[in-house]
């Protein structure tokens, strides 16, 4: 019994780590300029899909395929935002918004296009037997995969709490005037935000692949699951998308294995429905900070 | 120290700003009052790069910032206290200020820039108190305090002041109206004060311009401007006391 809850907790936590990614993807974007990224599931799609690659058709190192993937991660966001967002400038919320969506579909055309439709898996990254506690099953990849996310979070933390480039990337998401009028370069912000959260979808799919395989059409599932541990843990709040994501992964884990598997994909999006009709701020926003925000 | 040649400005077929031209002197103070929609947040916004002029020349130092945007504006010296504040509300005082230390901010600095953050503390001491609050919790004369201290952070030579006195009890505005006056005197900041409140500006101010629909229509000393019968007339009162 206990070693069944187990297998079904660890396993949420794995996907739980991914979900929480994606939804801190959607809040650094949407940090530093109010816009809901739809395309942040392709980005770990990329980080997976490129990961094999480099790693299993290029045959590289595993640290250089590593280094590659999520430099060209990077480079992904930083052209989607030059050539898609910046040249708006000032267009309404909204449009931005569609041009994401735009871009998601843009990208998974062209993963379809160079990786065709088959899933793709590459080894865990260390060999060796997988842990058991009390009789559930703990492969190594999976300690990999929650260790990276914790490591990702902890940095994340200290880049906008304890450097001048996070705190005026925030102040940039407050007030681009006021933020423009100490000295800040908005423009280069916003490209910073959406390199920095591409690279962080990208180190998810890269931690994941191994475990659940990757495919071209894979992103739009995992925004959504990211998107709802996001809203569930107060759209911005990057400890509220963490623990959002856990939640999520844990209950869809737990659903597939008690209930039914077929109704995975719907837990996330009943969790959305309630957090949107009982508390549409999300759980883990304060009320102060929710009225200094605009929106 | 900055030289304003027929400077115009459009806001899409609006001509919010009609060939001005203003000319400000290192250490002094000018003011540049009118009523609502005169232009002057407008002028301000074009001098700090937030907005585009469409003719003219805006010389600071002797370059041309025109076309500059406002982050090297910023860098050249010029920091502008907005209209309305707009601190960053969910952020701290502490963090609020060093922000404003964004153009020369490094590792290297940062005892330097401590240090500075410790004298606006000792200009607004109630800043020190909030220091760990969030900026949007503060009054609003505490946000205006914090609004110019920010600006101060940037170690201005020029500081662009938008309508410090708006919505703000007039004991504050006198408070706020003197550390102007005590940052020219001691630190020879030059200021370019936009004000409603016409009278208390131009008490202080060196030099005075008036600005009606865009157009500079009136310029002079400031006392001038203060027993000039129009100026009482449209901005001080029609019955003012002028034996200040």
């Amino acid at each position: 019994m206990l070693t069944v809850f187990l297998q079904f907790l660890f396993s949420g936590l794995t996907v739980g780590s991914v979900y929480a990614l994606v939804g801190i993807g959607f809040n650094i974007i949407y940090n530093a300029t109010s816009i809901i990224n739809l395309a942040q599931g392709e980005f770990v799609v990329i980080g997976g899909l490129l990961m094999w690659f480099f790693t299993e058709s290029l045959k590289l190192p595993f640290l250089l395929s590593a280094v590659l993937t999520i430099l060209s991660a990077g480079l992904i966001g930083l052209l989607m935002e030059r050539l898609t967002i910046k040249p708006l400038k000032n267009a309404d919320l909204l449009l931005m918004i569609m041009i994401t969506i735009a871009v998601s579909i843009v990208l998974r055309g062209i993963l379809m296009f160079n990786f065709g439709k088959d899933p793709y898996v590459y080894p865990p990254f260390t060999e060796g037997e997988p842990l058991s506690i009390y009789g559930a099953i703990i492969q190594q990849q999976t300690l990999w995969v929650i260790g990276i996310t914790g490591l990702c979070i902890i940095l994340l933390f200290l880049f906008f709490n304890k450097t001048i480039v996070g705190k005026a990337m925030l102040a940039c998401a407050v007030n681009p005037t006021a933020a423009k009028l100490v000295g800040i370069n908005v423009s280069r912000m916003v490209m910073l935000s959406f390199i920095l959260s591409a690279v962080v979808g990208a180190i998810g799919g890269m931690a994941i692949t191994p475990i659940s395989l990757m495919e071209y059409d894979k992103g739009p599932m995992l925004a959504v699951k990211g998107f709802c541990a996001a809203i569930m843990g107060g759209l911005g709040s990057n400890r509220g998308a963490v623990i959002g994501g856990f939640i999520i992964g844990i209950l869809e884990s737990m659903t597939a294995g008690y209930i039914h598997s077929g109704l995975k994909d719907a837990v996330a999006l009943v969790i959305l429905l309630l957090i949107l009709f009982f508390k549409p701020a999300g759980i883990f926003v304060s009320k102060t900070m929710l009225q200094l925000r605009k929106f | 120290m900055l030289i304003l040649k027929n400077v115009d400005v459009h806001y899409g077929k609006i001509h919010a700003i009609k060939r001005v031209s203003l000319h400000v002197n290192k250490g002094e103070i000018v003011a540049l009052i009118g009523g609502n929609g005169a232009g002057k947040t407008t002028l301000l916004r074009t001098i700090s790069g937030l907005i585009r002029s469409s003719n003219g020349s805006l010389v600071f130092d002797g370059l041309d910032i025109s076309r500059q945007s406002p982050d090297t504006i910023v860098k050249k010296g010029i920091s502008h206290v907005p209209e309305g504040r707009l601190v960053f509300k969910p952020l701290s005082v502490e963090d609020n200020l060093l922000l404003g230390s964004y153009n020369w901010y490094s590792l290297k600095n940062r005892s330097e820039i401590k240090d500075d953050m410790e004298r606006i503390y000792s200009i607004f001491p109630i800043l020190e108190k909030r220091r760990k609050q969030l900026a949007g919790t503060l009054s609003g004369g505490e946000q205006q305090m914090l609004a110019i201290g920010r600006a101060l952070m940037s170690r201005p030579q020029f500081l662009l002041l938008d309508e410090p006195s708006m919505g703000l009890a007039p004991t504050v505005v006198k408070e706020i109206f003197r550390y102007i006056v005590e940052l020219r005197d001691t630190y020879g900041l030059t200021v370019l004060l936009v004000e409603q409140n016409a009278r208390s500006a131009l008490r202080i101010a060196n030099t005075g311009y008036v600005l009606e629909t865009g157009r500079i229509i009136l310029q002079g000393p400031a006392e001038d401007l203060l027993l000039n019968r129009d100026v009482q007339r449209a901005y001080l009162g029609r019955d003012v006391d002028y034996t200040i």
